[in-house]
């Protein structure tokens, strides 16, 4: 590896190479010949330290698949995860034990990814209680700097999840992910199970303890709204591919693959006086268990050509880190 | 496509709220989920019902179908004007002819709300043969003729498909041919989309207004999603807390909201492409968290989370006041 190579992973976090995570589909009591779901068909993508990286598509298209890969919790079919410039197959147990520590997940639901049994001072004690760290004293001091690093009171420590409304919840959520002090948190949907008005407290405090504690996100979401105001670069995904990577001016203002651009334009815009666009796409998404031939986008595409239903296009850089799987392209 | 903006407050209304009082009555307490809601929906109108979780806008859907399940819930008081007439006085049997043929309705999750061992066909004719006395092979044909209007692909084969074999969009297409079939005066649709993907919901949104258009149905449309809501209907009814804080044109409501509570919550929420172009700006949060109908604050229930509270926000509950052509607007400091 060449001097360079190593200053260039130095600020790469994680490096996902060609991953793929097919499910088989268990049908009779042999579990053979059910064929597969091809959730994950093929991701490359890289997070730098300190970013934000979005993954947006519509259900069914892999994106949580993909996060829960780099947190190692489903083992890939096929190609590979690095986390540091390590990879995270072919570490040892307790490498992998150190490595937990270093990213973190936030769910969706607050309500059923807090144990309802453990008070919240209970909750975030699990995390520092499995992996050994802040001991004693500092372990109760820990726990009251979570809380309030993420809005809630020390009093408030003492209450059950059911106490709490759906933002404090949350925050509950996010207080944990934090406790190991990560380099990575994977949010998947954080914001899509609250009230609108709620939103925007979970979101700017996301923002604010990124920018404290210099912390890398991947935020996995359907909401496009929500990503671009959130993320610095985003990633579309359709059926298991990316089709589209870029900053996110450069996606909203300008998206090159046909599927981002009529997902973009299917937003509903909150200003009556815009007349409303006409959708630029008809059919559903179809199943990832028999994926199109060719292109994955190309049956449901208004500017398909022949060809597209037989080769796969290439996601390929089209300059200022602008990444489009297209033939047009 | 062109939006049309009807002039509101026609010459008699299609449907007319009167002080609507809805409670819950359960262990823990009385729960005014609609609390003396008064809107008027007119011929060919849209109209949004806007808030969030708790506001009260499903259970003042449900109160306009009769549907609300007593016990523990009971409509107290008020007026549902259709036509003149009273839904809360008419009789059962009677409501039961109103309801699906003249007033119909779709939810959320079309899913629980199709039958899953009955084909859609079927459940579509079945509304026509109760209500518009068809023999069956006369309902099949219009339950087909249906499936077709809402753009279902081949619909003489899959009117003889189960819910579990559409997907999420198609069953809600086929339950939206199912509120139709009877041309009923108004559709209350329910968080229509909000199950949907993106795309899907766009395609959902464009058939309901164009059915609109060919029927003259009238909609009252129930979302917490202000992007759905400017898109689609024409005037806007902000409820928060079983009350109706707010109510004017969309345009008026989205130019000028008067209410606190509709201003945050149009700030709170990011804009599409506005990063892109302008940077980003901190989002205003709306403190706290929406009330729980058990304990309410006394005075204006949105006193706790109003960052302009004064000392009459604490103490009376304020009238919702008329503030210039057809806007309404609950709050002491409209005025001023």
């Amino acid at each position: 590896m060449s001097e360079r190579e190593k200053s260039l992973l130095k600020e790469t976090l994680v490096q996902v190479q060609d991953l793929k995570v097919h499910f088989p589909i268990r049908k009779g009591i042999l579990s053979r010949g059910g064929g597969s779901v091809y959730a994950v068909d093929g991701v490359s993508f890289t997070l730098n330290e300190g970013e934000t990286l979005g993954i947006v598509g519509e259900s069914g298209c892999g994106k949580t698949t993909t996060g829960l890969a780099v947190l190692d919790l489903i083992k890939p079919t096929a190609g590979k995860v690095f986390f540091e410039g390590k990879d995270i197959a072919r570490m040892s147990h307790s490498g992998l034990r150190e490595l937990r520590k270093e990213m973190q997940i936030i769910f969706q639901d607050p309500y059923s990814s807090l144990n309802p049994t453990m008070t919240l001072n209970q909750i975030l004690n699990e995390p520092m209680r499995i992996h050994k760290a802040y001991q004693g004293k500092q372990r109760a001091e820990r726990i009251a700097y979570l809380l309030e690093k993420v809005g809630l009171t020390s009093e408030q420590g003492r209450r059950f999840p059911h106490e709490l409304s759906g933002g404090q919840r949350q925050r509950v959520g996010i207080a944990r992910a934090l406790a190991l002090n990560p380099k990575l948190i994977i949010g998947d949907e954080p914001v899509s199970a609250l009230d609108v008005s709620i939103q925007a407290q979970i979101i700017n405090l996301l923002i604010e303890l990124q920018q404290e504690f210099k912390l890398s996100y991947m935020i996995i979401s359907h909401d496009l709204t929500v990503v671009e105001y959130i993320c610095d670069r985003i990633a579309v995904m359709y059926l298991g591919r990316i089709v589209e990577m870029a900053r996110y001016g450069d996606l909203y203002r300008n998206p090159k693959h046909p599927y981002s651009e009529a997902l973009i334009s299917a937003i509903p815009v909150a200003d009556p006086r815009l007349n409303r666009k006409k959708p630029m796409l008809l059919g559903d998404v179809p199943s990832p268990i028999r994926p199109p031939a060719g292109c994955h986008f190309h049956p449901r595409c208004p500017k398909r050509f022949a060809g597209c239903d037989e080769h796969s296009p290439e996601l390929k850089d089209i300059g200022g880190g602008h990444w489009v799987a297209c033939h047009l392209v | 496509m062109k939006k049309v903006f009807a002039a509101p407050n026609g010459p008699s209304p299609l449907l007319h709220l009167n002080n609507v009082r809805t409670y819950f009555y359960t262990v823990e307490g009385t729960a005014k989920a609609v609390d003396d809601v008064s809107f008027t929906l007119n011929k060919s109108e849209t109209v949004g019902l806007l808030g969030e979780s708790g506001c009260g806008k499903s259970v003042t859907a449900l109160s306009i179908m009769r549907l609300v399940k007593d016990p523990p819930g009971k409509i107290v008081s008020g007026k549902i004007l259709f036509n003149g007439t009273d839904l809360l006085q008419v009789s059962s049997s009677r409501m039961k002819s109103i309801r699906g043929k003249r007033i119909a309705m779709i939810f959320q999750e079309p899913m629980t709300s199709l039958n899953p061992v009955y084909t859609i066909g079927d459940q579509i004719s079945e509304m026509l043969v109760a209500h518009e006395n068809m023999s069956k092979r006369e309902s099949w044909e219009r339950a087909v003729d249906m499936i077709a209007k809402v753009q279902i692909p081949v619909p003489e084969k899959r009117a003889h498909e189960y819910p579990h074999q559409l997907s999420g969009g198609m069953r809600q297409r086929a339950m939206i041919a199912m509120a139709l079939a009877c041309k009923p005066e108004i559709l209350i649709a329910d968080e229509p989309t909000t199950a949907l993907d993106v795309t899907v919901q766009a395609q959902i949104i464009d058939l309901m207004l164009e059915l609109r258009e060919e029927f003259g149905t009238a909609i009252i449309l129930i979302s917490h999603d202000l992007g759905v809501i400017a898109e689609t209907v024409e005037r806007i009814v902000v409820m928060y807390a079983g009350k109706v804080v707010e109510e004017g044109s969309t345009l008026n409501v989205f130019d000028a909201p008067k209410h606190p509570y509709t201003r945050g919550l149009f700030k709170s929420r990011p804009k599409i492409g506005e990063r892109s172009r302008y940077g980003r700006r901190r989002l205003l949060e709306i403190q706290g968290a929406v009330p729980n109908l058990f304990q309410l604050p006394g005075g204006c229930s949105f006193n706790p989370r109003c960052v302009e509270a004064i000392d009459a926000c604490r103490e009376t509950s304020p009238e919702l006041i008329p503030m210039g052509e057809n806007r309404m607007v609950r709050c002491h400091l409209a005025n001023t």
